[in-house]
C-alpha cells in the first residue's frame, strides 16, 4: 500500500493480506454479519425454551408477568430505539468525515446505554427487595406466589435480561473504543468498518430487546 | 495513483442513507411502541390475539431495525442470505422442538 | 515491511523465537500451534482409552472393585475424560484447525485468512478452555459423559460447570475458525478460482464452517441455561422441580449432532485430496462430492432426534427423525460411489496416505452402513446405550476421522516441515493401527448384539472373550501410533529435503516452495483450470 493521498486527506490503510479496500471492507462486513448469525441462534435458543415453557405453564408465566413494571420495559424500549438511531446516524457522521459529530452521536448512543443499565439496576434492586429471584432462591411461600415453579418464570427472567444486560456493557465499552478511536481520527470516509462492525452489534442488542419487552413485560 | 473513480476498488463508495430517512425510522419505532403499549391495555378485549397482536409490532419493528438501521436493504446480497440462515435454522430448532412437545404426553409435574 | 533481510524465506525461519509463535498471525503457524496441542491432547485422551480397555480385559473378581482402576467412580471419570478430550480437543478441531488452517489460504491462493488476528484469538481461546477442562481433573473431576445429560449433570458434586465453562470457551474457538474459512472462502479467492475450481478439501471446509457457526452458538445457550440451572436451580432441565430434561437433549444435540459432521466431513475432504492424487485421474463426479458436503451439512440439522428414540421424546417424533437420518445416507453414499468410481482405472500408487484414505473408506462404510441400521427406530431401541452403539461411532470417529487425520499428516507432511518421512515406518504404523482398530471395534458390535451395556466397568463373564480380544487391539492401535509418532519426529529430525511436489499433485498449494514462504505465494497464482487436471 502506497500513499493514496490524492482523495481528500485519508485513504483506507489497507491489511497485507488482502488486495484493495474493497475486498478488507466485504470480507469485515461478512465476517461481522456471520457473528450476528450466531448472536441470533444463541438468544434464539432461550427464546424457544421460553415458548415451550410458556406453553407448559401458562398460568405460571403470567403470574410472573404480572410483577413485572412494564413502564420501566417501555422507557428502556423507548431508550434503546433512541440509543440505535444514534449509532445509525454515527456512521454515516463518519463516511461524511463528520467526525466531531459522529463523537457527538456515539457519546450519546454510550449514555442512553448507561440510562437502560441504571433502570435495569433499579429494577432489579425492586426484584430482590420483594424476594423475586430465581430458581431455589424464590421463597414460593414468602412472597405468596400462586405456582410453586414461579421460579422458572424468574430464572428466564434473569437470565433472558442479564445476558441481554451483558451484552449491553460490552457494547457500551465498544462504542466507547470507538468513540475514542475517532477522536483520535482513526476513522474516516475510507475506513469505517470496526465502527459499522460494532452498531451492527448494537442494533442487534436492539433487536433483541424489542422481542424481550413483550415476551417477558406483556405477554402473560 | 491516478485515479479515483468509482471503479476503483481501492476508494470505498459508502451508501450514505439521508438524515431524513433515519428520523423517520426512528420516528416509526417510537409510534410503533406507544402502540404496542396502548394494544396491551385492551388484552382484555383482544383475548387470545394479545400476544399475536404484541409480536406482529415487534416483527414490525425489528424488519424496520434490519432494514434501514442495519442497513440490509443496501447490503450484498450474500450478507443477506448469511443473516436470514439464522432465523432460518432457528425456526428448525423450533419446529422439532414444538413438534416433540405437541404430539408428547407432557408429563408436568403437579407444581 | 522493513528490514526484510533479517527474515528467513519460509514461515518456520520467517521470524525466531518462541516468542514470535505466540504472536503469529500467520495462519501456517497457527495451524503448527494447533497441530503441537491438538496432537498433545489425543495422546492424554489415547492413555485414557487404554486404561479403559484395560480395566475391561476381565470381569472384576470383587463387586465393585477393578483390575486397574479404583472403583465405578474413577472409571465415569476416566470415561467422561476421554469422550470429551477427543470430541472437543481433538477431533473437532482436528481437521479444520490443523489441517484446514494450514492449507485452505494455500489451496485457493490467498495470503492469510480473511482476520489473521481473530485465528490466532481462537488458538488461545482454544487453549484457554482445554486448560480449564484439564484443569477439571485436578479438583473434583468430572463424571457425566461427555454429553452432561441432565438430571445428574445437575446434581452430581463434580467439577460440571468449570467443564461446561470450557466446553463453551472452545465452541466459541470453533465459531471463529468457521467464520474466517467462510469469509475467506467467499472473498479471498485468487484471481481464476470459482468456487467450482475450489479443491474439494475446501468445499468440505466451508459446509463445515458452516456448520460452526449455525451450531455451536445452541451449545453455548444450553450450557450457560444448565449452569444457570446447576447454581440457581431455576427448573429448567430438572424435572424434579417441573424442567424438563428432555429439552436439554433437543438443544444438546442441535448442536452435537451437526458437530459429528464437522468431525467427518473435513476428513471426507482429505480423503478427497489423497484419492484423486495416488490414482492420478480426474475425481469422479467433482459437482456431486462438493455439494454433498452442502448436502449433509444442511441434512445435519433435521436428524438429531434419533439420538433420544428411548429418551422420552414422543414417538411420533422418534419416526419423523428415523425418516429423516436415513437422508444423511443419500449424499454420503453419493461421496462414496465416487470415490470408488475414481479409483476405476486410475494408477494407482499405494503410498501410505493412499493406505490411510483407502482404510478410512473401507471403516467409515462399516461405520456408515451401522449408521443407517442405528437409524432405525425399532433397531436402535434395542441396541441403544449397548457397544453396538459404541463400535458403530468408533468405526465413524476413528475409523473415518482419524484414519483421515492420519492420512492428511503424511500426504501433507512434506509441504508442512520441508522434509520427507520413512515410507516404511508410515505402512508399518498403518497395519498396526488398521488391524488394531478392527480387532478392537469389530467385537464389539457382537459384544453390543448379545446385549452389552456401554459405560460399565464391570460385565458378565459371558462378554469375556470378546472384551479380552478387544483390549489386545487397542494395544495394536497403541503400538501403531507410537511407530507414528516416532516416524514423524524421525522425519522431523532427520528426514531429507522435501521437494515442491513430492507426490505430482495439482494443487496450488504444491506449486509453492515446501516450506511455505510467509506470504505463500511469491506472486499470486492466477488460476485457469480446476483442481484435478490429470491427464
Amino acid at each position: 500500500m502506497s500513499t493514496d493521498s490524492t482523495h481528500g486527506t485519508h485513504s483506507a490503510h489497507v491489511a497485507h493480506h488482502f488486495k484493495d479496500a474493497s475486498q478488507q471492507y466485504e470480507s469485515g462486513k461478512e465476517g461481522i454479519w456471520l457473528f450476528m448469525v450466531t448472536e441470533i441462534l444463541m438468544f434464539g435458543a432461550i427464546f424457544v425454551a421460553y415458548a415451550i415453557y410458556h406453553h407448559a405453564y401458562p398460568d405460571m408465566f403470567a403470574e410472573g408477568a404480572k410483577s413485572l413494571d412494564w413502564k420501566m420495559g417501555f422507557v428502556n424500549t423507548l431508550v434503546l430505539i433512541f440509543s440505535s438511531f444514534t449509532m445509525a446516524i454515527s456512521i454515516s457522521y463518519i463516511q461524511k468525515n463528520e467526525q466531531k459529530k459522529a463523537v457527538i452521536a456515539l457519546g450519546t448512543t454510550v449514555l442512553c446505554g448507561a440510562i437502560f443499565m441504571v433502570i435495569k439496576y433499579f429494577e432489579y434492586a425492586h426484584k430482590f427487595h420483594l424476594g423475586l429471584l430465581p430458581g431455589k432462591f424464590l421463597d414460593v411461600a414468602g412472597v405468596g406466589a400462586e405456582h410453586a415453579n414461579l421460579g422458572l418464570y424468574f430464572g428466564f427472567y434473569y437470565c433472558m435480561t442479564g445476558l441481554h444486560g451483558l451484552h449491553v456493557l460490552i457494547g457500551m465499552g465498544l462504542i466507547t473504543w470507538c468513540m475514542i478511536r475517532t477522536m483520535r481520527g482513526d476513522f474516516h470516509g475510507q475506513y469505517w468498518i470496526p465502527v459499522e462492525g460494532v452498531g451492527l452489534f448494537w442494533h442487534i442488542v436492539d433487536l433483541i430487546w424489542i422481542f424481550l419487552f413483550p415476551l417477558l413485560y406483556l405477554v402473560g | 495513483m491516478a485515479g479515483h473513480t468509482s471503479n476503483d476498488p481501492n476508494v470505498l463508495q459508502p451508501h450514505i442513507s439521508p438524515m431524513s430517512i433515519y428520523l423517520k425510522v426512528a420516528g416509526a419505532l417510537f409510534a410503533l411502541t406507544f402502540l404496542t403499549i396502548i394494544a396491551h391495555h385492551f388484552n382484555a378485549q383482544l383475548g387470545a390475539l394479545a400476544a399475536p397482536v404484541a409480536f406482529v409490532i415487534a416483527l414490525v419493528k425489528a424488519s424496520l431495525v434490519m432494514t434501514w438501521f442495519m442497513h440490509l436493504k443496501y447490503d450484498t446480497k450474500v450478507n443477506r442470505i448469511v443473516f436470514a440462515c439464522g432465523f432460518i435454522f432457528l425456526a428448525i430448532l423450533f419446529f422439532f422442538n414444538a413438534f416433540d412437545v405437541a404430539t408428547r404426553v407432557f408429563e408436568s409435574s403437579p407444581l | 515491511m522493513a528490514n526484510t533481510a533479517a527474515h528467513g524465506d519460509n514461515y518456520i525461519n520467517f521470524e525466531k523465537g518462541l516468542w514470535s509463535w505466540f504472536t503469529t498471525v500467520d495462519h501456517k503457524r497457527i495451524g503448527i500451534m494447533y497441530f503441537i496441542t491438538v496432537m498433545t491432547f489425543f495422546a492424554i485422551g489415547g492413555v485414557m482409552a487404554l486404561l479403559l480397555r484395560l480395566e475391561l480385559f476381565a470381569p472384576n473378581v470383587t463387586q465393585g472393585v477393578g483390575q486397574v482402576l479404583k472403583n465405578g467412580d474413577t472409571y465415569n471419570q476416566i470415561l467422561t475424560y476421554h469422550g470429551a478430550i477427543m470430541v472437543f480437543m481433538v477431533i473437532v478441531p482436528g481437521i479444520p484447525a490443523i489441517l484446514g488452517n494450514f492449507f485452505l489460504p494455500l489451496h485457493i491462493g490467498a495470503k492469510d485468512v480473511a482476520f489473521p488476528k481473530i485465528n490466532l484469538a481462537s488458538w488461545y481461546c482454544f487453549m484457554l478452555g482445554a486448560a480449564l477442562a484439564i484443569g477439571t481433573f485436578f479438583t473434583t473431576k468430572i463424571d457425566t459423559g461427555w454429553t452432561f445429560y441432565t438430571p445428574y449433570s445437575i446434581r452430581t458434586g463434580t467439577a460440571t460447570a468449570m467443564m461446561v465453562a470450557a466446553a463453551f470457551i472452545m465452541g466459541m474457538s470453533s465459531v471463529l475458525t468457521g467464520l474466517n474459512f467462510i469469509v475467506t472462502v467467499h472473498r479471498l479467492r485468487a484471481p481464476g478460482m470459482t468456487m467450482h475450481r475450489m479443491p474439494l478439501f475446501v468445499w468440505s471446509l466451508y459446509a463445515t464452517a458452516i456448520l460452526q457457526i449455525l451450531a455451536t452458538p445452541v451449545l453455548a445457550i444450553t450450557l450457560l441455561l444448565l449452569a444457570a440451572e446447576r447454581f440457581l436451580g431455576i427448573g429448567i432441565f430438572d424435572p424434579k422441580l417441573g424442567g424438563d430434561p428432555v429439552l436439554f437433549q433437543h438443544f444438546f444435540w442441535f448442536y452435537s449432532h451437526p458437530a459429528v459432521y464437522i468431525m467427518i466431513l473435513p476428513a471426507m475432504g482429505v480423503v478427497s485430496e489423497i484419492l484423486t492424487t495416488f490414482s492420478r485421474k480426474v475425481i469422479f463426479g467433482y459437482t456431486a462430492i462438493a455439494y454433498s458436503s452442502l448436502g449433509i451439512a444442511a441434512v445435519s440439522f433435521f436428524v438429531w432426534g434419533h439420538h433420544m428414540f428411548v429418551s422420552g421424546q414422543s414417538e411420533s417424533a422418534g419416526i419423523l427423525f428415523s425418516f429423516l437420518t436415513m437422508l444423511v445416507g443419500v449424499p454420503t453414499a453419493i461421496k462414496m460411489f465416487n470415490w470408488v468410481a475414481t479409483l476405476y482405472k486410475g494408477s494407482i500408487q499405494f503410498q501410505s496416505p493412499m493406505l490411510y484414505a483407502l482404510g478410512f473408506m473401507f471403516l467409515f462404510a462399516i461405520g456408515g452402513v451401522t449408521g443407517i441400521m442405528l437409524a432405525v427406530l425399532p433397531i436402535d431401541v434395542h441396541f441403544h446405550d449397548t457397544y453396538f452403539v459404541v463400535a458403530h461411532f468408533h468405526y465413524v470417529m476413528v475409523g473415518g476421522t482419524l484414519m483421515s487425520i492420519m492420512g492428511g499428516y503424511y500426504y501433507w507432511f512434506p509441504k508442512m516441515f520441508g522434509k520427507m518421512y520413512s515410507e516404511a515406518g508410515a505402512r508399518m504404523s498403518f497395519v498396526f493401527i488398521f488391524i488394531g482398530f478392527n480387532v478392537t471395534f469389530f467385537p464389539q458390535f457382537i459384544l453390543g448384539a448379545m446385549g452389552m451395556p456401554r459405560r460399565y466397568f464391570d460385565y458378565i463373564p459371558a462378554y469375556e472373550t470378546l472384551n479380552k480380544v478387544s483390549t489386545v487391539g487397542s494395544w495394536l492401535i497403541g503400538i501403531g501410533f507410537l511407530i507414528g509418532l516416532y516416524t514423524i519426529v524421525q522425519g522431523l529430525l532427520k528426514g531429507e529435503k522435501a521437494p515442491m511436489n513430492p507426490w505430482g499433485s495439482k494443487t496450488l498449494e504444491w506449486y509453492t516452495p515446501s516450506p511455505p514462504p510467509h506470504d505463500n505465494f511469491a506472486v499470486e497464482p492466477v488460476v485457469t483450470a480446476g483442481p484435478y487436471e490429470y491427464r
